[in-house]
């Protein structure tokens, strides 16, 4: 029952603001969106630390076709309801700045958004996640097509398409597999691994092809990357944190429940493949962000670095790199969210957001910086923020897969600083100039918004273990199943 | 016996495929457009000519009802497809079908 | 005592946390109090559980806090390790940190950033204890990078100076490229015994065989740290930089403590470095290297800090260096007595620079002696101590060390000696430069000269006692002492203790010490004959330089080097990388999809003429055409 409301709440919550007029639309759809985060909370604390899938329903749907409304979660999809239901509110929290047009429509955009990735998550049936997966594509069309900034027509029509591409890719193989299930033929998730672990090598190998892509346009992994920087970049900053804090995990979730287990013997073939893609990216990523003069598109390079490490984690296919991965998701959710909200309040203070033209705003607002400085050490992943616990065993896991691919992960480590320091020389330390000078203080708003966020760096980069506990018996039988079938 | 089977069937065959066919060259070959609507009719009543024989043949009466069907709907059709005519040659003073071809992209 | 372990960290961070956030509110009397109260009670307990470890048998004690990291077999606890040496290191941490809090209170005291250095500190002050105290690798790289965080505030804490900003990034990425290796070094830890603790990994690891390739392997990786903590070749660049911050940060941190956790990393990890000769032997050349290098660069310096920079760099070459040969007991030594001369020194050096309303250059000085004579006293005994003259601290830990090289390989033995010889000489140089003579600076600043405040000089007059004497808890044997330091901590190094066995006989030992104190007379006789009876000045900015001491002054060119290697290439293909490959190839690749479809449908398209006739001509053959197959 509590993922059924999970996933339709935020719907009816959308609807009913589209009937709304005038300021409240902003408080109600924050309203909205703190339910659910509660109501998330309280299947937290229903929830038993095992590898069951819980909160399941299971309602006939269409049923020639073997296709139900099958929903549940275990530890991995918690944790990524509890990251989406958290963050949603804080994007909508940061929103609060900007005076968009049309906000009924706006905030039910956002919520309707967060039903489909909520549903996404807890899907255990193929074409139940497909229908979710599809339906999240079209919020943040229209949230970056009509609030988005200079030459967005263009660049949104890119995006949509190439993430279509993908998800067309994805269909197909869901309906090879189908195709493969026993009997009357089932969308069902157990029926679909066992049709997928039935196949032999090569044909999983296909079908491993056929979802990786789907997936790696999604994240992003290189070299499917190139909608993303422009994307994030014109984007309205809500529509950048949506894509980048929640959908990416869209990517990295797919990873986890729809390939690894479907086709555990497609990584024979193809896991390195994927694997050496996705460290090329974190290297390529991390040089091109050490190139760039605008903070959001440095931003949006440092995350397909960052993803690329999930990715690679998670293809590593041990229970370090999985675990990692999991807190990775979160942790980078929170950060990059941080940093965007970032470049929203300078951009908003300033209407700049190059290096060239910004420097010296601590002194004039040494609070920001200090909350700055935080998420940014979050992002390069220091010791005691919550970055460093992913990176750790992300390369942990990595290095048990091998030693020289994760020495080359490893060089983020290196690159990370080089980029982040730099922005936050140019952007934060010096003399001010024109342009900064008058940096107006920090509004409550704003200042709950990061101080939260910088609670949840530091406090789960100190104590991780209430995350890592709820994903361990799932994720440790996800991989076992994974390695018996490869017979590691 | 009714008189329709005084002649054989072969010969309504015959009559229909010649109907039908002088239909299909008018509308190929014609650029009016009156007259390749009149030879689309030819080609409707061509089929019901055939219709109402192997009705009356085989004793079977839903030919005729399907007869009825396609004359109302020809009627209806006939209705509409005169008035885009009427239309078109309001608008380019003629009925050649080859001045309508902005229909492309 | 040892159960109340974990108060030593949490003190200065529950310091830090008060005066990093009420900092602006609170007076800069009750910020002195905080930050320097929380340092003391941490060096009270410290010193409690110093002597309380000596007084009982059981000298490893774990304790824990809570689990911290958990993933399959990997568990990681957050707890701290209680033996000799990390409690020596609590001493040296809490002892010379509140003797460098209690100086800046005098310091900064004009700063309008007083509350903000303080909370820097004592942060500084929490991850130098938790580097040290953690019982496994994973908490000593928290520390690790921790502190390398905190000394890149503290360098650029003058933030709106470019050139500061630009020095502190340098070192947090020169850091990073060590941290690298080390955190590799600890994945493969983890992997090769299944756990990261100290205790497990040191209890496997004595099975292994010398020269095992993993262990080579991981010794190799975890000294990469310990050459970018530790300011080693190649890693150096940035510790001369780091002189950017304010004078007490660069005693703290780039003299006294941070720097030298790359040899506490080795020194814990005694047993995976004797298990790995190769190791050993590229860590004593890389220190001695080190140490000879730096030395030469510090002959021709005219900053003042800079000269102690690079005495820094080459000082922990030669621990480095004491290392490599196996000398644990000699390295940790040096740890310490270098910790209180350099201190000493970096303080007496800041009080000039005080006095000089800011000024570092040794040209402009001269003749201070008269006008600071606490610090000029101050200042000569921690030159004393640092050159090794007989009977002072540094005698003794530098005698350990050379003794010790001598042993392993008389070439090692000599660039240390040559290094040392160095050392005599910029040190007096700078000494003489300084403080005798007359004086050459400004009207200014010779109206401005004064002795610095008590907060400045008391903790100079306690450092200064403690470089005479630190050297008496390692008298040697041959001395007739009973070295208590090498007793004290012979169980963390016992399991090495098979690799360095005496075979000096003590006439070789007398031997070489009369050569270290000749060699070090000689160096200071032509010290003294320069810069004193000649009165040869260091040239002028500007003048034209002989190629040999331009080489020298210019630092070997190595971060013009390092530029034009490094970082030039690095922007050149990140912006390549950029503009060609990935708008122009991989985009170029994805657009160019789209621009085909484009291009095939704007062909295909042609077919739509428009023209009815054609269409329903199209549609006629295609029914009899379907027909026909049908029928077929």
């Amino acid at each position: 029952m509590i993922t059924l409301l999970l996933i339709f709440f935020p719907l009816l919550a959308a609807l009913l603001l589209l009937m709304v007029k005038g300021e409240q639309v902003k408080k109600i759809a924050l309203g909205a969106a703190i339910i659910e985060f509660v109501i998330s909370i309280f299947a937290l604390t229903q929830f038993q630390y095992n590898a069951n899938v819980q909160f399941e329903a299971s309602y006939a749907w269409i049923r020639s076709l073997g296709i139900t409304f099958h929903v549940g979660m275990d530890g991995i999809s918690l944790l990524l309801v509890l990251l989406t239901t958290f963050l949603v509110p804080i994007i909508i929290l940061t929103s609060f700045n900007t005076n968009y047009k049309n906000p009924a429509i706006f905030y039910s955009l956002i919520l309707s958004m967060q039903m489909a990735l909520i549903g996404v998550f807890v899907s255990l049936d193929g074409f139940l996640f497909y229908v979710f997966w599809e339906l999240a594509l079209i919020p943040i069309y229209f949230i970056c097509l009509l609030w988005g900034g200079e030459d967005r027509a263009k660049i949104t029509f890119k995006f949509f398409i190439y993430t279509l591409a993908g998800s067309l890719l994805m269909l197909l193989g869901l309906i090879y597999l189908y195709q493969h299930t026993e009997g009357t033929h089932s969308f069902n998730i157990d029926a679909l691994y066992k049709a997928g672990q039935s196949l032999d090598a090569v044909h999983q190998g296909y079908v491993f092809v056929a979802l990786f892509m789907a997936f790696a346009i999604k994240m992003p992994i290189f070299p499917f990357h190139t909608w993303q920087p422009d994307t994030y970049t014109t984007a309205p900053t809500t529509g950048t944190m949506l894509l980048s804090g929640i959908m990416l995990k869209m990517g990295t979730y797919g990873l986890i429940r729809w390939l690894l287990p479907v086709v555990p013997l497609g990584l024979d073939h193809w896991g390195n493949t994927a694997i050496i893609l996705s460290v090329i990216g974190i290297v390529y990523a991390s040089c091109i962000a050490i190139a760039q003069k605008d903070f959001k598109r440095l931003i949006a390079y440092s995350s397909i670095a960052h993803v690329g490490l999930i990715s690679a984690g998670i293809l590593a296919a041990n229970v370090q790199g999985m675990q990692g991965a999991m807190v990775q998701m979160l942790s980078h959710g929170v950060n990059v969210v941080g940093l965007f909200f970032i470049v929203d309040i300078i951009q908003q203070r300033t209407g700049k957001r190059d290096f060239v033209s910004l420097g010296g705003i601590r002194n004039v607002n040494p609070q920001f910086a200090v909350l700055f400085l935080i998420v940014l050490l979050g992002s390069v992943a220091l010791p005691l923020t919550n970055g460093f616990i992913g990176e750790f065993l992300l390369l942990n896991g990595l290095y048990q897969y091998s030693s020289w691919l994760a020495a080359l992960a490893g060089l983020s480590v290196i690159l990370g600083a080089v980029y982040m320091l730099r922005s936050y020389q140019s952007i934060m330390l010096g003399e001010t100039n024109a342009v900064t000078s008058t940096f107006a203080p920090l509004s409550g708003n704003e200042k709950t918004v990061l101080v939260i966020l910088c609670a949840a760096i530091i406090g789960f980069g100190i104590y991780p273990k209430p995350l890592l506990d709820i994903a361990e018996p799932a994720v440790t039988k996800l991989v076992e199943g994974v390695q018996t079938a490869l017979g590691r | 016996m009714s008189a329709i089977q005084t002649v054989p069937l072969n010969w309504y065959l015959l009559l229909s495929t010649v109907l039908f066919t002088i239909g299909v060259l008018g509308v190929l070959f014609r650029r009016n457009a009156i007259i390749i609507f009149m030879s689309i009719e030819l080609m409707l009543n061509a089929v019901n000519l055939l219709l109402v024989a192997f009705s009356s043949y085989l004793s079977d009466a839903k030919g005729q009802v399907f007869v009825f069907f396609i004359m109302a709907v020809a009627a209806a059709e006939v209705a509409v497809g005169l008035a885009i005519l009427m239309m078109v040659y309001r608008n380019t003073k003629s009925s050649d079908i080859n001045i309508l071809n902005k229909l492309k992209w | 005592m040892i159960k109340l372990v974990w108060l030593v960290p949490l003190l200065p961070l529950i310091g830090f946390l008060i005066i990093g956030l009420f900092g602006k509110k609170l007076s800069k009397g009750l910020v002195s109090i905080i930050g320097c109260g929380s340092i003391l009670a941490a060096f009270a307990i410290s010193l409690g559980i110093f002597f309380e470890l000596i007084g009982q048998a059981e000298k490893s004690i774990t304790i824990d806090l809570f689990s911290w990291i958990s993933a399959g077999k990997l568990s990681i606890p957050f707890s701290f390790l209680i033996d000799p040496l990390s409690s020596l290191f609590l001493l040296i941490i809490t002892g010379i940190g509140f003797l460098i809090h209690l100086y800046s209170t005098g310091y900064m005291s004009h700063d309008e950033g007083f509350s903000r250095f303080f909370a820097y500190l004592n942060l500084f002050i929490f991850f130098m204890l938790l580097l040290v105290l953690g019982s496994n690798y994973l908490i000593m790289f928290v520390g690790w990078e921790g502190v390398g965080l905190c000394s890149y505030l503290l360098i650029g804490f003058w933030f709106k100076n470019t050139a500061y900003n630009n020095a502190a990034k340098k070192a947090f990425v020169m850091n990073r490229i060590g941290d690298l290796g080390f955190l590799l070094g600890i994945i493969l830890i983890y992997v090769t015994f299944g756990s990261i603790g100290y205790h497990d990994v040191f209890l496997i690891a004595k099975n292994f065989t010398s020269g095992n390739p993993a262990l080579t392997a991981i010794t190799l990786l975890l000294f990469v740290g310990a050459i970018g903590k530790s300011a080693q070749l190649p890693l150096y660049t940035w510790l001369p930089d780091a002189m950017a911050g304010p004078t007490p940060v660069s005693a703290l941190i780039h003299a006294a403590t941070m720097v030298t956790a790359g040899i506490y990393m080795i020194a814990r990890s005694n047993i995976l470095f004797t298990l790995a000769p190769l190791s050993m032997e590229i860590v004593a050349i890389v220190g001695v290297c080190t140490a000879l290098f730096a030395a030469t660069i510090g002959l021709a310096q005219n900053d003042i800090k800079k000269v102690l920079a690079y005495s820094t760099v080459s000082q922990l070459g030669f621990m480095f260096l004491a290392l490599g040969v196996g000398a644990y007991t000699g390295a940790v030594f040096h740890v310490m007595t270098h910790a209180f001369f350099k201190a000493l020194l970096f303080l007496g050096a800041g009080s000039v620079i005080h006095a000089m309303s800011g000024a570092q250059d040794i040209r402009e000085m001269g003749g201070l002696k008269k006008y600071l004579p606490i610090t000029q006293i101050t200042f000569l005994l921690g030159t004393l101590a640092i050159v090794g003259f007989p009977g002072f601290s540094g005698f003794f830990s530098k005698d350990e060390i050379l003794a010790n090289a001598f042993e392993h390989n008389k070439l090692l033995w000599f660039f240390g000696i040559l290094a040392a010889a160095m050392t005599t000489f910029y040190m007096f140089r700078l000494y003489f430069l300084t403080f005798t003579g007359n004086f050459r600076g400004t009207k200014h600043q010779l109206d401005h000269l004064h002795e610095s405040p008590k907060s400045m000089t008391i903790p100079l007059m306690v450092l200064a006692g403690l470089s005479v004497v630190g050297g008496l808890v390692g008298i040697p044997a041959v001395l007739g002492g009973t070295h208590f330091l090498e007793e004290f901590l012979k169980p963390v190094f016992e399991d090495s203790s098979f690799r360095l066995i005496h075979h000096l006989s003590h006439e070789t030992e007398y031997i070489l010490m009369g050569v270290a104190v000749a060699v070090m007379a000689i160096a200071l006789y032509y010290a003294h004959k320069i810069y004193v009876k000649n009165k040869t000045l260091p040239v002028a900015e500007g003048e034209e330089l002989q190629p040999l001491h331009k080489l020298v002054y210019k630092k070997y060119f190595v971060d013009e080097l390092y530029d034009n290697m490094i970082t030039q290439p690095l922007n050149f293909i990140s912006n390549a990388l950029h503009k060609v490959v990935d708008n122009q190839l991989v985009d170029g690749i994805v657009n160019g999809i789209g621009t085909s479809v484009n291009w095939t449908s704007s062909k295909i398209r042609l077919v739509q003429t428009g023209n009815i006739g054609f269409y329903i001509f199209v549609m006629v053959i295609s029914i009899v055409l379907i027909l026909f197959t049908s029928m077929m």
